[in-house]
């Protein structure tokens, strides 16, 4: 549905993205990570012919977007960063108005306003003048105004920005359900917000991937070995040397201690998982266990991993 | 054409959403009829040839006020990533603003039709100068305006847009007054009256429609539209 190859694009002497390429399948759900000033903005605003590119080719089904802009631009719907919006224009209005561009015509504009504005829950302000909304209103116009024309793709471009955390739910909500139907790349830098909506996920540093997979995939890519986190009450020394001497176990080491508990952290081979054999081991020895699990390495922890500052 | 009219429509209702509009239509109102019944009795002579006298500079000042808005506020609010993203030619857009900063400066300048009829009720004019002075002033605040809209493409600050646009007209409208000309070598007078955007609106508001005057008014549209169009396209040079 969507393919990018080689992409680059200069401002000046900035190198905003380098040599990106990537594919998108037809009715997949892509999340672009990046710190801020990724290069994730331009990327989109290449894709959505509103920038072209300076070397490298991309294509949304099928359509050049250097040389086939408008059939391109048909088949998009986008939501710009910042989701700008006429502010002094009515939410009917506006929504008229994007309608008439996308040359909808006339005798199914009705209908497909209506449309999309159930679909992003609308109705109780549609009297009102976009610049009396809410945030969260806002952000469901512009949603809304992108998906009027019902596109196959959705470019988003940080969707929930700005928006307090019940608003982001429903606007996850959502894309999630415009998901089940349609292509959807969206950008962002709130992570839970990318595992929780995307199939996949590409992380992008200096205009550059850096990392592309489902976000399980990716918390496997992270560097190092897996670490099991233990309180356990005993006789110290015994612990540590017997817990040492399981297989796959590669370092304990002790990080406190109160009232005889004692609280450790045991770093392991990866793909190997210690629980079980450390709750066999302090119940053989009559120890007991107040504590124990295993740290889940979070999109988070990856995030930091591929886009640390050299 | 129909992406045209959309835009035209959108925009010209803008102007009426806000109070620019009547504020605009109101200060050229009073603006224009004092300065014309300011010496109309005293020259006691029944003609409108002081009102469409001062028009160029009049123009000067709120064709650039009408257009200001025109691409910079679609800059400014970022809007402009919305529309030229939708399907729409730059050509379509291009047009459809300068249309309804043309259709609304026709508004404001048909609101002053009571001045002819005061003049045709206590006088008896020469009815040609008038349809001439109309005509002619359409023409003009065209030029004044695809000027205008262009500058305001150029910034994504209005009043930025207000003074290139007021800067570029007072330039193109001085070449061909006599503070200009007087000092020219003899052989430039007649193409610097010829550039000026005054010196055709007053040969056409003699009543007498010269097909060269509308020809260069039509230029000088078609031209900073032109222009216009450029400096739209502009974020994709590299």
């Amino acid at each position: 549905m969507i393919e990018v190859n080689n992409i680059s694009k200069n401002f000046g002497p900035t190198q905003a993205v380098k040599n990106v390429s990537f594919n998108v399948n037809k009715g997949e759900v892509v999340g672009f990570l990046g710190p801020n000033g990724a290069g994730k903005s331009t990327t989109m605003r290449i894709l959505t012919c509103y920038l072209p590119a300076d070397a490298g080719t991309a294509k949304i089904a099928g359509f050049d977007v250097a040389t086939q802009s408008l059939e391109v631009r048909k088949r998009i719907g986008y939501l710009p960063e910042n989701n700008p919006l006429y502010m002094e224009m009515g939410v009917l209005e506006s929504l008229h108005y994007i309608a008439a561009l996308r040359d909808i015509p006339h005798a199914a504009r009705k209908e497909k306003i209506r449309k999309a504005v159930d679909m992003c829950g609308l109705e109780p302000i549609l009297s009102k003048d976009i610049g009396e909304l809410s945030k969260g209103f806002r952000q469901r116009l512009g949603l809304a105004q992108a998906l009027i024309h019902d596109p196959d793709i959705m470019i988003l471009d940080e969707p929930t920005i700005g928006l307090d955390p019940n608003q982001i739910i429903e606007i996850r909500n959502l894309i999630k359900s415009i998901g089940r139907e349609k292509t959807v790349i969206l950008s962002s830098h709130i992570l839970p917000e990318v595992s929780a909506t995307c199939d996949r996920v590409l992380i992008i540093n200096r205009g550059e991937i850096v990392g592309s997979g489902t976000p399980e995939e990716l918390a496997a890519m992270a560097k190092g070995g897996q670490a099991v986190h233990a309180s356990i009450r005993g006789p110290l020394s015994q612990i540590q040397e017997k817990i040492q001497s399981l297989a796959g176990a590669r370092e304990v080491s002790v990080t406190g201690e109160d009232n005889g508990i004692t609280r450790l952290t045991i770093k392991t081979d990866p793909g190997t998982d210690l629980c079980e054999e450390i709750f066999f081991l302090v119940s053989r020895n009559s120890w007991s266990l107040s504590e124990l699990y295993r740290e889940t390495i979070t999109l988070e922890d990856v995030f930091r991993e591929l886009t640390r500052e050299g | 054409m129909k992406t045209i009219l959309t835009i035209f429509w959108k925009e010209f209702r803008g102007y009426f959403n806000s109070p620019i509009a009547y504020i605009f239509i109101i200060s050229f109102l009073v603006f224009t009829n004092w300065l014309f019944f300011k010496g109309f009795f005293l020259m006691n002579q029944a003609s409108l040839r002081s009102f469409f006298s001062i028009l160029p500079w009049v123009f000067l000042f709120l064709a650039p006020a009408v257009t200001m808005r025109s691409w910079a506020e679609e800059k400014k609010l970022g809007t402009i990533e919305l529309l030229m993203t939708l399907p729409v030619k730059d050509y379509e857009v291009v047009l459809g603003k300068f249309l309804a900063s043309f259709i609304f400066l026709i508004v404001t300048l048909l609101c002053s039709i009571p001045l002819p009829l005061t003049v045709m009720a206590v006088g008896n004019p020469d009815v040609g100068p008038i349809w001439g002075g109309y005509l002619g002033a359409f023409f003009m605040g065209g030029a004044y305006l695809a000027i205008g809209c262009f500058a305001s493409s150029l910034t994504e600050n209005q009043i930025v847009a207000f003074i290139i646009a007021i800067f570029l007209s007072f330039a193109l409208l001085i070449i061909g007054e006599n503070l200009v000309i007087m000092n020219l070598p003899a052989a430039l007078v007649p193409v610097f009256t010829f550039l000026g955007l005054g010196a055709h609106f007053e040969s056409i508001g003699r009543g007498v429609i010269d097909s060269r005057d509308i020809i260069y008014y039509i230029s000088i549209i078609g031209f900073f539209l032109f222009l216009n169009g450029l400096s739209v396209e502009s974020r994709k040079w590299k």
